[in-house]
């Protein structure tokens, strides 16, 4: 799989084939119940969120939900939360501290969704809500990008102690069509810009965005989804296995001080060292 | 972040216009005594009163985009401010190409080393450090430097128990940092919340424009949040929503007036103000006040 492209990437990550979040709560969880709503305005389908076991463990799940079927994507809005989702994984997300429920996360969003009702109840600040939340969440937090990892959008469920990430998936600061109208004017050029991105696993690996790339089967993770999902579980599980064992605080401290050192001058100065 | 496009677009108006008007350049701090007109009433005066009114049109209030200094100027004591951290600049980080002219020219055009410039200061007396993004650099857009930046105008605040006051005017994200810039998002909210945690004071003003990955980060995360008037807020810039939904927005979404209406903002503020109004919130939060009350 060396010889992909990012755009290549990209291609795979927005299959409609692929797993989806759906999927892998299928697989790797058993006694899964939804909780929805955000108490305050509605229920957003675009984010999925609720309870199950892991291995016997009860953890807190939440994740963007894209749908496998036309007629689901549109129910779902193709991934792109409203303020709501953010609202509703935020009480999701406080319920499992005080619970003390591990939260895992599963990314794969075009981004946000940009429209007038979204906007008017508070995109920016719901999504800043979550950020700030999660950065200080006192339990486990893991993170996996399965598919496409957008924006702020993303962010929102990606501020995590362990961020996964499959081999074929991104994670960019917009989807390269954006990228490329803002800055070339013309968004056929997204294949250039997903190229300058850099938003492929190897890549933020390299830069230490995130913690794991996970490989997945030849050909892409739709060739094979069970295997594909039981690569994320075992991935999942080495993970957890370490985080549950911390204390509380110094897993937090931890977390501060990754995001903290995220692109600080020491950093920066160490990577062009290398 | 079409704000960006927005600006360019701008840029290119007043270019002509100034031609039209026989005027060169726009000045930041060299050249002086030139005309402006407003290009809200179309009102033409010159510099001079346009810096005298705090760069709002004496004749019909529309807020010009200002400077970081010139922002200062208006909001701290004079002689006050003490700026930190002035050096530091941004690097290549992806090796995008292009991106170290793009950050000559920026420094050029603004006068800045990078978009955010913070210091130490008094307002109306009052011990505050103060932080303002400059929107003439890349569209005061956040990447790492101005993310580090950010994150130690709130850390510095924290250590010496300063309030601290943030004008946000920004496109979002820096592009060319592309994942790097995302995760300043992080950085500086999970900052923020320390800060706030020991009991810090974080009044944050929206100026024209504050969007994307900025106001849904820090931004957003004031005890108290302002606006000047008329300035554009928004996590979508208009022209992605516009092409999302296929139709024209309606006249005043996502301005100061509109986010007010929607709960989002504690207060608009004219610029006139802003200093009043500014160093009346630190009075009202000075800690010893309550320490030492007894009756």
């Amino acid at each position: 799989m060396e010889s992909l492209t990012a755009y290549d990437r990209l291609g795979l990550a927005r299959r409609m084939d692929r797993p989806r979040t759906m999927d892998f709560i299928r697989r790797m969880f058993t006694d899964f119940i939804e909780f929805r709503g955000d108490r305050c305005y509605g229920d957003d389908h675009a984010v999925v969120g609720g309870v199950a076991l892991y291995r016997g463990l009860p953890v807190t799940i939440l994740g963007h939900r894209k749908g496998s079927n036309v007629e689901d994507n549109i129910l779902c809005n193709f991934g792109m939360p409203h303020p709501e989702g953010y609202r509703k994984s935020q009480r999701l997300a406080k319920q499992a501290e005080k619970f003390g429920r591990p939260v895992i996360c599963f990314i794969d969003t075009p981004g946000a969704y940009p429209g007038t009702g979204a906007e008017a109840r508070g995109q920016g600040q719901a999504i800043a809500d979550n950020i700030a939340l999660f950065s200080e969440l006192k339990v486990p937090v893991i993170s996996v990008v399965i598919g496409e990892g957008g924006s702020g959008g993303a962010l929102a469920f990606g501020v995590a102690d362990r961020v996964l990430m499959m081999e074929n998936a991104v994670y960019e600061i917009l989807s390269p069509e954006g990228f490329a109208s803002i800055l070339w004017r013309d968004s056929s050029l997204a294949d250039r810009a997903c190229r300058l991105m850099k938003p492929t696993a190897q890549d933020l690996l390299e830069l230490g965005i995130i913690d794991a790339l996970i490989p997945e089967p030849e050909g892409g993770a739709h060739m094979d989804p069970d295997a594909a999902i039981d690569s994320v579980d075992r991935q999942v599980q080495r993970s957890l296995s370490v985080l549950m064992k911390q204390d509380l605080l110094t897993l937090v401290r931890n977390r501060d001080r990754k995001y903290r050192n995220m692109g600080s001058r020491k950093t920066l100065s160490q990577k062009t060292k290398e | 972040m079409d704000t960006f496009e927005i600006k360019k677009h701008k840029i290119w108006i007043m270019k002509s216009l100034r031609k039209g008007l026989g005027l060169g350049r726009p000045d930041h701090g060299q050249e002086r005594n030139m005309f402006e007109k407003c290009p809200s009433c179309n009102t033409v005066f010159s510099r001079k009163e346009l810096e005298d009114s705090h760069h709002v049109c004496p004749s019909c209030g529309y807020h010009f985009r200002m400077g970081a200094h010139d922002r200062i100027r208006l909001i701290c004591d004079p002689g006050s401010f003490e700026e930190m951290a002035a050096g530091m600049t941004s690097a290549n980080v992806l090796d995008f190409p292009d991106y170290r002219q793009v950050l000559k020219e920026a420094k050029q055009v603004s006068g800045l080393n990078e978009a955010y410039v913070f210091g130490r200061c008094t307002v109306r007396s009052y011990a505050a450090v103060t932080g303002v993004l400059d929107s003439s650099f890349i569209m005061g857009s956040m990447g790492a430097t101005v993310g580090e930046k950010i994150t130690l105008s709130i850390e510095y605040a924290q250590q010496h128990q300063l309030p601290l006051i943030i004008f946000s005017a920004s496109g979002g994200a820096r592009m060319q940092e592309g994942t790097v810039s995302l995760m300043q998002m992080a950085k500086t909210s999970a900052a923020m919340r320390r800060f706030s945690h020991q009991g810090g004071l974080f009044v944050s003003c929206l100026t024209n424009p504050t969007t994307g990955g900025v106001l849904a980060s820090y931004a957003s995360l004031g005890d108290i949040i302002l606006a000047e008037p008329g300035a554009l807020i928004g996590f979508a810039g208009p022209r992605v929503i516009e092409q999302t939904i296929g139709q024209k927005l309606p006249e005043g979404f996502q301005t100061s007036e509109y986010l007010l209406e929607h709960g989002f903002l504690d207060r608009i503020v004219e610029r006139s103000e802003l200093r009043d109004i500014i160093g009346q919130i630190l009075k009202l939060h000075e800690r010893r006040r309550s320490a030492s009350w007894n009756l």
